[in-house]
């Protein structure tokens, strides 16, 4: 499957804002397209465990992934 | 359950934030907002930037105002966070909740600007009399140290 994944804040400034086209086997995990995502260079950036989101909701590391969906990396939020 | 919530460019005007609420049996008004400050940990801060995973965020602030409405019946909630670059004392989110009792429409805004610091996916990247800018970690509100260049 392919998931596209996008980066923001620090994230964003360290791997580029993404869309990030991530090749990933099926059955694949949040964390699966973490772990590619950090082949990738300024990937130290990222925490041990980023928060994230799956098409626009908050997610786990643990959120089964399909094709065509859109996974986000957050940095703690700093909104208000 | 989503509700008023709304993320903006523009200046955010208390009082039209409120009219979004007001009604006859609305004897309580309870408003937040949040402003630019000067400092930060110690340190002179010109204005901030605010990028926002904007679909994801104008959908969570819809839905902390459906969601406070939900818990506190009778209460009707507004919420607008803005994003962009903001200078110091400018606005950067507002909420606005009526109910026919005050303890109602505190309880509600608490609510909702609570909800937003820890669930809306806005970052904010803080300017410095210096010249540098840097990203604001939720976590400590002290700045990230910036990444090492790509490549």
């Amino acid at each position: 499957m392919r998931v596209s994944v996008l980066l923001f804040a620090s994230y964003a400034d360290a791997l580029g804002p993404g869309p990030v086209a991530l090749e990933l086997p099926a059955g694949a995990t949040a964390a699966d397209a973490l772990a590619a995502l950090r082949e990738r260079p300024g990937a130290q950036r990222l925490p041990p465990a980023p928060m994230l989101a799956v098409n626009q909701r908050w997610a786990t590391a643990a959120t089964a992934l399909r094709d065509g969906d859109e996974v986000a990396f957050l940095p703690p939020v700093a909104g208000g | 359950m989503s509700g008023d919530g709304v993320l903006v460019r523009d200046p955010i005007e208390p009082a039209a934030l409120l009219a979004r609420v007001a009604h006859d049996a609305a004897g309580a008004q309870a408003a937040f907002f949040g402003a630019v400050r000067d400092t930060n940990v110690g340190r002179a801060v010109l204005g901030i930037d605010y990028a926002a995973y904007e679909p994801m965020a104008a959908a969570e602030l819809a839905a902390i105002a459906g969601e406070a409405e939900a818990r506190w019946p009778g209460a009707r909630v507004a919420v607008a966070h803005r994003i962009g670059t903001l200078g110091v004392g400018e606005l950067s989110v507002g909420i606005a909740v009526t109910h026919p009792h005050r303890a109602q429409a505190f309880d509600a805004c608490r609510f909702a600007i609570e909800a937003i610091k820890t669930r809306v996916p806005i970052w904010k990247r803080e300017h410095y009399a210096d010249g540098t800018r840097e990203w604001v970690d939720a976590g400590s509100g002290a700045a990230v140290p910036a990444p090492a260049p790509v490549g």
